[in-house]
């Protein structure tokens, strides 16, 4: 069981979601998230007065899988993340999963998973 | 109704009306009346448009302060003004300087007539043109002033330093007698207002880390310039009851006539304004700056109310190009002098205001010494008593919150009430 976590761009998220469902991963997180990153910071004028952006908007997307799932999960992402040179394309961070429990029924381990 | 009650009806109403004057005259009365009616109900509807302007201007964290600055401006301001504000402002004789003519004074009733305006609807024209001049401060002093100290101030300007400056010119005192001309009140309303801003934005000292030790300014972004923009179309509304309303009448042709001619002027000069904020921001900042056009239509605005009945269409444009250009000018100067004014009350109405006072010389046909002199005076009487008012609050240390509270917002410091409690906005899909 892993927990594959992705910084990706907001403007993404849509097709990144299409991606996922024909790999049939159909639950995942969203949490709306600021990071910084490589990209060139956006310069803001208010009133005179520039101010520079350097945390950029971004979206956390959090997916609980089995083993066999992972390979595909990544390349659902990266089929629509991935630019040619772009800067800020986000991160893929799997890390291995303790333990899982279903709070309805209690099941435990790959099974709650799914 | 049958037709014989209906008939008594009808004969009933010739009769009562032919007893006090003509029905034309009563038609004139009515109409009149009713117009001044809609347009001082239209400059009240100018709060929503200045509580909305100045809470889109700033953090989210003090917008249940700034809207509460706002309805207390009104609601107090009309109270204080019942009270004691109109009695100073249209005393029935006076020296000229300061009169009185008692409590809950409201003016007295004539035979009905064309151009004669009843006292209660006038009182109501009157109040809200005070109560405009008290919440021009409210955005001037945004974020950090106390909200006690700030009823105070409110209370005295609608109550008292308003209704002075206000009898000097339309009351019939001194600067009237002296040839002064403010026809809808660049000065006596917006100039007021905007000095007495600029006294408590010197008085309280900026917004927690807007000026850098080194030397350099942090931009404090507004919160939604989607609700400021709503607030400025509103104010640009609501001054059709603001110029056109102040020539107090609309039967007759000459008035009718003038009448028009006032909200095209007002409409010429607001699109000026906005047209060339626009350019210069454009130019000194190579990208269009809304917040800043936003400030330029009202400077066009404020620019062109003390003279709107005294100059062609094209001259109008004149005074709004220039008011457009001003209000930036003058921002840029806060921003050297190192003075925090986040909504640029100043700029609109201090100096756009100041430059109406002047254009009405120079356009229109009004001793440009007499114009000089009220436009010197009535700033000077605005920011001097409210410079000695927030300094005696600040000496009393009644004046600023502390800098937790600050920082915190005063919407929790101050009210313990949030504007957007649950809110947040959210990635779409």
């Amino acid at each position: 069981m892993k927990l594959i976590i992705a910084i990706i761009q907001p403007e993404e998220l849509p097709d990144i979601k299409d991606e996922l469902l024909k790999e049939k991963i159909y639950k995942f997180t969203v949490t709306n998230a600021k990071g910084q990153g490589k990209e060139i910071p956006v310069t803001e004028v208010y009133r005179g007065i520039s101010h520079e952006i350097t945390l950029l908007n971004k979206v956390r997307l959090e997916i609980a899988v089995n083993d066999e799932f992972v390979q595909p999960v990544v390349e659902a992402i990266s089929r629509v993340a991935r630019g040619e040179d772009e800067l800020g394309r986000g991160k893929i961070f799997i890390l291995p999963i303790e333990e899982v429990i279903r709070i309805r029924t209690g099941e435990t381990g790959p099974d709650a998973i799914g | 109704m049958n037709s014989l009650s209906r008939l008594i009806a009808f004969s009933m109403l010739g009769f009562s009306t032919m007893a006090y004057a003509s029905s034309d005259a009563v038609a004139a009365y009515a109409i009149d009346n009713f117009f001044l009616f809609i347009c001082a109900v239209l400059v009240l509807f100018m709060q929503a448009g200045f509580a909305l302007l100045e809470s889109g201007l700033n953090s989210a964290k003090n917008t249940v302060n700034i809207l509460f600055k706002n309805i207390i401006d009104l609601s107090a301001g009309a109270l204080l003004f019942y009270v004691v504000g109109y009695s100073l402002m249209y005393p029935t004789d006076g020296n000229g300087i300061l009169a009185f003519s008692g409590f809950g004074y409201v003016g007295e009733s004539s035979e009905a007539g064309a151009g004669v305006l009843n006292p209660q609807v006038n009182w109501l024209f009157q109040v809200a043109f005070a109560a405009t001049a008290a919440t021009i401060v409210s955005g001037a002093v945004a974020g950090r002033m106390k909200f006690s100290a700030y009823l105070i101030y409110s209370v005295v300007l609608t109550g008292l330093i308003y209704p002075i400056s206000g009898y000097w010119k339309w009351g019939g005192g001194w600067l009237d007698a002296l040839g002064f001309y403010d026809f809808a009140g660049s000065l006596v309303v917006h100039d007021l207002g905007g000095f007495a801003g600029l006294a408590g934005a010197l008085v309280l000292g900026p917004r927690v880390g807007r000026f850098k030790k080194n030397g350099g300014s942090k931009a404090m972004p507004g919160h939604s310039l989607t609700i400021s923009t709503l607030g400025v179309f509103i104010l640009w509304i609501g001054w059709y009851g603001f110029n056109p309303g102040s020539q107090l009448a609309i039967v007759g042709v000459d008035n009718t006539n003038m009448v028009m001619l006032i909200a095209v002027n007002t409409t010429l000069s607001a699109a000026a304004g906005g047209v060339t904020a626009m350019v210069l921001a454009w130019w000194l900042f190579k990208k269009p700056d809304l917040s800043m056009a936003l400030n330029g239509i009202l400077a066009g605005l404020v620019g062109i109310t003390a003279g709107c009945d005294s100059v062609t269409n094209g001259e109008s444009i004149m005074i709004g190009l220039i008011a457009g250009l001003l209000v930036v000018l003058a921002i840029l100067f806060l921003e050297k002098m190192r003075i925090d004014d986040p909504v640029g009350a100043w700029p609109v109405h201090g100096v756009a205001g100041v430059w109406g006072g002047l254009a009405t010389g120079i356009f229109g046909d009004h001793s440009l010494v007499a114009q000089l002199i009220g436009s010197i005076v009535i700033p000077l009487w605005g920011f001097l008593t409210m410079y000695g008012l927030f300094g005696l609050l600040k000496a009393f240390n009644l004046l600023r919150v502390s800098e937790t509270e600050e920082i915190r917002g005063l919407d929790i410091s101050e009210h313990q009430e949030e504007a957007y409690a649950g809110f947040q906005i959210f990635t779409a899909e």
